[in-house]
């Protein structure tokens, strides 16, 4: 019933929020049949978010989703499936215990009886000669065995073929991000061809000359918001960047005031990743480019090689490190705001063999003094304290320490504005007695912050830029390939 | 060629076969005599039950779960075949059914209330120790004549639970590996999220699982009395550690949905010859149970390293 | 509400609430006749379940997975090492209480190394070496009818003003215990790794350091137990750890120390260790037969899981 008519999905005015953060703030998209829509933003502009909605896996707070021209009440990902809306996540979702061709299966109800496994290897096989040829994959290949692009290129197959319901819509979250060139361009080419042949496709990728050379439309996302939608033929690089980039410049005027001359202070870290990493006493180092591209594993393994006097990485003092994800890197659950504040510091609190819960509340009461907490009791659950709160707790706990080097794993994720500028203040105090600061960092006008920037990009340092040299383009254009 | 055979997957793989076969060829070695069918059946007599149960444990290491109560488990279900199967038969299926059925509620539970299973099956190896004692309060009561007359059954050429172990691990083997249905019951096990965006009901993978268990403890306990005549309550109390043991030494790894049936026969059977091995090297029983956990910390020694070789 | 939140803050409270409902239960039954008796010989009992169930609540607090199953079978050997070592002269009591500890610290070093070295799940590294630590114990027992030592048999048994000492002895260590919980960084480590083992690496902790004292810990506290335990009944038998494997994990799991890791709860031994003599107690004297007591544990403990879990699974 859909055929005649030419949108496959419509949202109008869908938002979704996380906490304080607004992800989606109101967006109007619609899909076509035999389009491919580009979809570029920088770090959290909401693009996954989206994405996430289109295949029913997150609901959105309000707005109105129609398949067709019908408007639909609790989409979920069953709901998604059984209209032919296909995605393709970047978290690789196949059983590494089951098989290429198995694993076909779990994503097929229909594969199933008599016969079944010959039917998904025949199904797989064919996709994937039809997409990748020469991809060197046997349908009985165990998953767990193949690597991490082959993974992703099983992944991609599997979304293409078709058992039951017709394949409408399919989103390839940053498909490309584990593929070579060779069959980058095969994937391209495939996606290329079906999109001419009636499928639509919503393409998401850093790679801004995939997005250039193979979408017919182009949307530009920034801070939960479309902000350029436009024929990609109307699109240049430099356009694209400008688009994705802030147009008010964070006003950077007190930050010009401490500027180190770099080299003067002692070396206090240097590590490497594709290219060598300094970091000077007193020194704030920011560490860009787009999330998830080495910039946390860095850090990982400079926590690591604290005290260990390992080749590629020195490290010259105590370490503290302050977790981005703090459900899962920083925060006791179980315990008080005080509590969470003083476990990095417990040697200090030991009087006449046990810990002092005196000298923890005096630590904690200290700490949110010093750095605002806001809390009407710092021996309450750490859980009740806002996210921003909590992420202050995780900085006490780091300043509060001993740590001469802090690293900082972009921790001012869903922070609100206010809370920032106040641990900004903060950093650049302690940089000021001698601490050193690695921050790694997903917004740019954070950079404006450190005294020295390197860029990453797949897993390596693409380049580094002093605070004056410093600008949004600059590092948009580093993260972001050149070509395909 | 060579580095094809020393990659470490296909080491991993006969990893199993391997331990049993330098084992039985140690046997054979010490102990000439056994190499008949006599022999063989004397020193395999007690596999089926045992793989019965390992089968039974394999079920729930599959879905990433552990079942501490399926030793206690076979002993009640061994009770029940001692009295109420030979006495009244209908009652005795009917108590039979309603194990099996506990066990799948119980695989519901531990889905719906996120429990950990080590603490719940604990619990529950109480309740089917306690149910074994009321209904055999003392060890006694027969076997039915039928379960005795299929343990008993002499094969030609190859000893009867040879072939009884064989086909019990090519059927398993059959419905767990190839069928659809157990495709998915891994897949719940290897990447549960993946498997319940696919449309999957976790819960009900579960319940297959642990029913599954339940019906594979009923036959081993079955089994069990088809070669004692008799039963206790505390009959198998040794299986729970038997039957972990061997599918772990069947290949089978704790987590993720990696398990073989055959490998966890396999498993069983090197278990069970341990201890002939050990009679026929005249070491007393004493040791019989810590030569058991020595092979498996030894068979996990040898995986830890080649995953290390692996990286 | 407010109630209910205030009463769920103090897990422990739930045992002892249970306990004083079965003692009563059972007082009433019997018409308040030997009630103080039964009082004193739970003490006893509840003091061998207890000292072992401390040593476990140490283990589990370290997180999901973390569980030691090799606790019966180190009470068998550290008893019958303990009373072979001393063939029941008082002179090497000492001796043989160090030789007992011995036992205890190598089991403690030999799960660890299999946890660490051979990265097995502990449930099954502490399995597998119980199979080993079983066979030394019985190679090593076989046919051990050794009376202990008197003066080990006395202070075992005895009593003043109707409480037994060695509960009295116990009561100052668990209060010790209590402070290692919760007042030093070792206790606290154990407490963090619990909660997120990957968030307490990263705050500086000393994981590996952590696990390795808490499986030592446990397999001292077996140790003591299987020590005192033969004292107390008169020799060691290879079988006297067997109800300490379930017993353990159930006085744990029911003074409201959490199986998701992370939060411990040393008073809640206490009262559960009491709780699980006492409802046996109860049941014997309600002449309920071995086999209904049985499956009554095993109801009652996984009904506790399943409430106390619930929580965790939300959260």
């Amino acid at each position: 019933m859909n055929a005649d008519r030419l949108e496959i999905v419509t949202l109008q005015g869908v938002a979704r929020r996380f906490g304080a953060v607004r992800a989606l703030d109101g967006v109007d998209l619609s899909v076509l049949r035999g389009q491919c829509l580009g979809l570029v933003g920088h770090n959290g502009a909401g693009k996954s978010t989206l994405m996430n909605v289109l295949a029913g896996t997150l609901n959105a707070d309000r707005g109105v989703l129609r398949i067709g021209d019908a408007e639909v009440q609790g989409f979920s990902a069953a709901v998604a499936k059984a209209n032919g809306i296909r995605c393709v996540f970047q978290e690789l979702s196949l059983c590494p215990n089951l098989t290429v061709a198995e694993n076909t299966r779990i994503f097929h109800a229909a594969l199933s009886g008599r016969g079944w496994r010959g039917r998904a290897k025949a199904l797989i096989r064919a996709k994937l000669d039809e997409i990748f040829p020469g991809h060197g994959i046997d349908p009985g290949d165990m998953v767990g065995d193949l690597s991490i692009g082959k993974r992703q290129i099983v992944e991609i197959a599997c979304a293409f073929t078709q058992t039951e319901t017709p394949l409408r819509l399919v989103i390839l979250d940053e498909p490309t991000s584990s593929l070579d060139a060779v069959t980058s361009k095969q994937l391209l080419e495939f996606v290329r061809k079906e999109v001419d042949g009636g499928l639509a496709c919503i393409l998401i990728s850093h790679v801004l000359g995939e997005v250039l050379d193979y979408a017919d439309e182009i949307v530009v996302m920034k801070d939960g918001l479309i902000v350029a939608q436009d024929d990609a033929a109307t699109f240049t690089r430099a356009r694209l960047v400008e688009a994705m980039g802030n147009v008010a410049k964070a006003a950077d005027k007190d930050v010009e005031a401490r500027r180190v001359i770099r080299g003067n202070a002692p070396v206090v870290v240097q590590a490497n990743a594709g290219a060598a990493l300094t970091a000077h006493q007193g020194e704030i180092v920011g560490l860009a480019g787009l999330a998830g591209h080495g910039q946390t594993k860095l850090l990982l393994d400079i926590f690591e090689a604290t005290g260990s006097k390992r080749l590629a990485t020195r490290v010259e003092g105590p370490v503290a490190f302050v977790a981005g994800d703090r459900q899962t890197d920083g925060v006791f659950h179980r315990w008080s705001i005080s509590a969470n504040v003083g476990v990095r510091s417990l040697r200090r609190m030991v009087r006449r063999g046990v810990i002092d819960p005196v000298a923890e509340a005096v630590m904690g009461d200290e700490w949110q003094r010093k750095i605002n907490i806001k809390t009407p009791d710092m021996g309450s659950n750490i859980l009740s304290l806002s996210g921003g709160n909590q992420q202050k707790a995780l900085f006490a706990r780091a300043l509060a320490s001993d740590a001469q080097i802090i690293l900082m794993d972009d921790p001012m994720r869903g922070v609100d504005f206010g809370t920032k500028l106040e641990v900004y203040e903060i950093i650049r105090q302690e940089a000021a007695r001698g601490r050193t600061f690695l921050w790694y960092s997903t917004e740019t006008e954070e950079l404006h912050n450190c005294d020295h920037i390197y860029v990453f990009r797949d897993g390596a340092i693409v380049a580094d830029m002093s605070n004056a040299e410093l600008t949004e383009e600059k590092i948009l254009s580093h993260s972001f390939q050149e070509t395909a | 060629m060579w580095r094809q055979v020393t990659s470490p997957r296909v080491l991993r793989a006969i990893l199993p076969a391997a331990s049993f076969v330098i084992l039985l060829a140690a046997i054979f070695y010490v102990q000439p005599r056994a190499m008949s069918y006599f022999g063989m059946n004397l020193m395999l007599q007690y596999t089926v039950p045992i793989a019965l149960a390992t089968i039974a444990q394999m079920f729930i290491i599959t879905v990433n779960d552990l079942d501490l109560s399926i030793g206690a488990f076979v002993g009640l279900t061994a009770c029940i075949g001692a009295t109420l199967l030979a006495d009244s038969p209908l009652l005795g299926v009917l108590a039979l059914l309603a194990c099996v059925g506990a066990y799948a509620a119980l695989g519901a539970l531990i889905y719906w209330r996120n429990l950990p299973s080590i603490v719940v099956t604990l619990g529950m190896s109480f309740v089917w120790l306690g149910g074994a004692v009321l209904i055999l309060p003392t060890p006694g009561g027969t076997a039915p004549g039928w379960v005795k007359a299929i343990m008993g059954l002499k094969t030609p050429v190859v000893p009867f639970p040879i072939i009884a172990t064989l086909v019990i691990g090519i059927s398993v083997h059959l419905v767990l590996m190839r069928s659809s249905y157990g495709t998915v019951l891994r897949g719940v096990g290897g990447n549960p999220r993946a498997v319940k965006r696919a449309g999957w009901s976790l819960l009900k993978a579960k319940m297959v699982m642990y029913a599954a268990a339940g019906f594979f403890g009923v036959l081993s306990g079955l089994s069990l009395i088809g070669l004692t005549s008799a039963a206790d309550a505390h009959i198998a109390d040794r299986y729970t550690l038997y039957a972990i043991a061997g599918v772990i030494l069947g290949g089978g790894e704790f987590v993720g949905g990696r398990v073989s049936p055959i490998g966890a026969i396999i498993g069983a059977l090197t278990l069970a010859l341990t201890g002939s091995f050990l009679t026929f090297l005249r070491i007393s029983p004493d040791w019989q149970i810590g030569a058991q956990g020595g092979i498996l910390i030894l068979v996990l020694a040898l995986r830890a390293l080649i995953k290390r070789q692996e990286g | 509400m407010t109630a209910f939140k205030t009463l769920s803050e103090k897990p422990w409270i739930w045992s002892f609430l249970g306990m004083i409902a079965i003692w009563a239960a059972t007082a009433i039954y019997t018409g308040g006749k030997g009630s103080a008796d039964v009082i004193t010989a739970a003490l006893s009992f509840a003091t061998f379940t207890a000292i072992v169930g401390v040593g476990q609540m140490f283990v589990i607090a370290t997180g999901p997975g973390n569980v030691d199953l090799s606790i019966p079978s180190t009470i068998a050997l550290s008893g019958a090492v303990a009373m072979k070592v001393m063939d029941g002269s008082n002179a090497m009591l000492p001796v043989g209480a160090a030789a007992s500890l011995g036992c205890g610290l190598a089991v403690g070093v030999l799960n660890y190394l299999l946890i660490r070295v051979l990265r097995i799940p502990p449930i099954i590294a502490t399995l597998s070496s119980s199979f080993l630590i079983l066979s030394t114990a019985i190679a090593y027992g076989r046919g051990l009818k050794i009376k202990p030592p008197p003066l080990l048999a006395e202070f075992t048994t005895a009593q003043v003003w109707g409480l037994p000492v060695l509960a009295l002895f116990f009561a100052v260590f668990a209060f010790g215990m209590s402070v290692v919980l919760n007042r030093t960084i070792y206790g606290r480590s154990v407490l963090a790794i619990g909660q997120n083992m990957r968030a307490a690496r990263l705050a500086g902790i000393k994981v590996e350091r952590t696990r390795f004292l808490t499986y030592a810990l446990s397999a001292v506290l077996a140790a003591t137990c299987g020590f005192l335990l033969a004292g107390f009944s008169g020799g060691a038998s290879l079988n006297m750890g067997q109800e300490y494997l379930l017993g353990s994990i159930a006085v744990v799991v029911i003074g409201g120390t959490s199986v998701a890791g992370g939060k411990a709860n040393l008073p809640g031994i206490l009262g559960a260790s009491m709780f699980m003599f006492l409802l046996v107690t109860m049941l014997n004297t309600f002449g309920a037969s071995a086999g209904v007591r049985l499956v009554m544990t095993g109801l009652i403990i996984v009904a506790v899981i399943t409430i106390a879990g619930g929580e965790d699974a939300q959260s």
